[in-house]
């Protein structure tokens, strides 16, 4: 009986296991298959308006990599506050708490407060308001992702600098980065993979643009709202393109994510 | 150089507590028109962008019985069809008319608050089973040459990015859905069902996390002492992970119920009280995500006041989880 009993139990397991990852298969396979067929070279040549897809890439890349600019250097600080300076203190704590809920804020909320602050007293969307929300979804996942690192560099390390007579900062910067700097990396890299494929703070901040455009003062082409509006159109050549845009987009995502993997397990 | 340094960390740590005051003022204010036309009734109000006559509205919020009277007064006129007495009448009640009725448009938040408790509540049912059996297989079934690659998928496909999942929900699986359950392609229960495929990976990534956290040594005991594996994880995996467990779930929950992309494309986005589960509706981020665009004025501050309502449940849901659940260690 006990041991028909476990039988049912893992086979249920197992078939609960399996429909799960039926279900995610089907979704890479149908992505892969409607994405790969409709791939040309014209679509990274040509803009939105004549069918192409390039000043998407381009403008999703930009806005992400703006993001970064302003959401890694300040988390990256901030996370060295929590665990370097303000280690074991209430207020490091309370920071670390709150960061670690931020980073589950509703995306579209965040967009909402962009829009308020940046879009409507400026009389309209642009691209600087779209990685602005970018760089506050960023700043948490960076800040937890530095903590967790910085954890694991072994304390003996740091006493050995100070012991030495070197300041704090320097034992930060020579020694505690330097032991952290491949884990921090990928931290980067997958706080990058998950932005560059976050549609709702973009929806009402950046909008999107179907021509090519480098100017971050006016609406700005983005790929995930691009993919949004494309669905949403009744014929078949725009569903084929959103398809391509999505198969790129996923193909983006999962290369840095694949790359920052590697890099940890290379160096461990 | 050593001061500055520590007074900039100290600044941007700081920073994350500024941005969530900020969001949350931000918010308020938008929202605060409609906050103070419609208070906590905007909570259990279904109507949305609907126009009322302006005086039964008005009656309405002080008292619903002198609004019976009111109407029974405005028929009575009406049959008398003493047409200049009503115009003298409404020329009194309201100010910007002249024979026909005033209107103003009123909001409530109940349809998109039910939409998302409802499609996060389908979602959750749906999931947290299969992300169970998938966690045991990983954590405990598996051999290592398959719980690896596995895991590592599991995990790529939680980093995928959410508007292809509602993608393909709603060009692939919702016509099945209707097909085999009936009613709409897009409605609560597809919407439902694909949030909960999207947020699978995620809830089975971090669950099998938990469940890892068992030390062999008891899991040993147990089998040397003739436990089953099943028995094992019943009583010796689930009580020592139980916390963490739980603890994942509330995170999942909190990741399902903001999901905008996801369900954005499946749930209908109507203004409308499902009947049945198959009906369509609309959730509050898919609300601002569809509406935001050619809101204006007490539209958009409404928008704000369910951004707002979102915000706060999914804060309070995250740091529950967070409290109580995952402390985690502190070193």
């Amino acid at each position: 009986m006990r041991l028909l009993l476990n039988k049912i139990i893992l086979a249920l397991s197992l078939v609960s296991a399996l429909i799960g990852l039926a279900f995610l298969g089907w979704i890479l396979v149908t992505l892969a298959i409607k994405g790969a067929s409709a791939m040309s070279a014209s679509l990274f040549i040509k803009d939105l308006v004549d069918n192409g897809l390039r000043n998407l890439i381009v403008g999703q890349l930009i806005l992400a990599g703006l993001a970064s600019f302003v959401g890694i250097p300040l988390g990256i600080v901030a996370g060295i506050y929590i665990r370097e300076y303000g280690q074991g203190s209430k207020y490091a704590e309370f920071i670390r708490d709150l960061s670690d809920i931020m980073m589950s804020a509703p995306s579209i909320v965040i967009g909402a407060f962009v829009f308020a602050l940046l879009v409507k007293p400026f009389g309209g969307p642009s691209g600087f308001a779209g990685a602005f929300a970018l760089a506050i979804m960023m700043i948490p996942i960076v800040i937890n992702t530095t903590d967790s690192m910085l954890s694991l560099v072994p304390k003996e390390l740091r006493e050995a600098g100070i012991a030495l007579g070197a300041s704090k900062y320097k034992v930060i910067f020579n020694i505690v980065i330097r032991a952290a700097k491949v884990g921090i990396m990928t931290g980067i890299l997958l706080s990058f993979a998950r932005i560059v494929g976050e549609t709702a703070p973009l929806l009402f901040t950046s909008e999107t643009s179907n021509y090519f455009t480098l100017d971050l003062t006016s609406s700005f082409p983005s790929m995930t709202v691009s993919i949004y509006s494309l669905a949403n159109e009744p014929e078949e050549s725009a569903r084929d393109l959103a398809w391509s845009a999505s198969f790129i987009l996923t193909i983006m995502v999962l290369l840095i994510n694949l790359t920052g993997r590697y890099i940890t397990r290379n160096k461990k | 150089m050593e001061k500055i340094f520590q007074k900039l960390s100290l600044l941007s740590a700081s920073l994350v507590f500024i941005i969530l005051i900020g969001i949350f003022t931000t918010l308020f204010i938008s929202a605060k028109p409609a906050i103070d036309e419609f208070g906590f009734g905007f909570i259990t109000d279904a109507r949305w962008n609907t126009e009322v006559p302006l005086n039964q509205s008005n009656e309405k919020e002080k008292q619903t019985d002198t609004l019976k009277e009111d109407t029974t007064q405005n028929s009575v006129s009406d049959s008398d069809d003493d047409l200049l007495a009503e115009d003298e009448d409404l020329m009194g009640d309201d100010e910007d008319l002249d024979d026909e009725v005033a209107t103003k448009t009123v909001y409530g938040g109940l349809v998109p608050i039910v939409g998302t408790i409802l499609s996060t509540v389908i979602a959750m049912v749906f999931a947290v089973p299969i992300a169970m059996g998938i966690a045991i297989f990983l954590a405990e079934m598996a051999p290592k040459k398959i719980s690896i690659p596995v895991g590592i998928a599991i995990e790529l496909l939680a980093a995928i990015p959410s508007i292809i999942f509602g993608m393909w929900g709603l060009f692939y699986f919702a016509p099945i859905i209707s097909e085999t359950f009936g009613g709409y392609q897009v409605s609560l229960l597809t919407a439902g069902l694909v949030l909960g495929i999207m947020i699978l990976p995620f809830m089975a990534a971090i669950t099998r996390d938990s469940m890892k956290t068992t030390p062999d040594i008891l899991k040993e005991s147990a089998y040397a002492l003739g436990a089953t594996k099943f028995e094992v994880i019943k009583d010796v995996i689930f009580p020592y992970s139980k916390v963490g467990i739980i603890g994942s779930i509330i995170l999942s929950l909190g990741r399902a119920l903001g999901e905008t992309m996801a369900v954005a494309f499946l749930i209908g986005a109507v203004y409308n009280l499902p009947e049945k589960i198959t009906d369509p509706t609309i959730s509050i981020p898919v609300a601002m995500a569809v509406n935001f665009g050619e809101a204006a004025g007490l539209g958009e501050s409404a928008l704000f006041y369910l951004g707002l309502i979102l915000f706060v449940l999914s804060f309070g849901i995250i740091s529950f989880a967070k409290f109580y659940f995952l402390k985690r260690n502190k070193g």
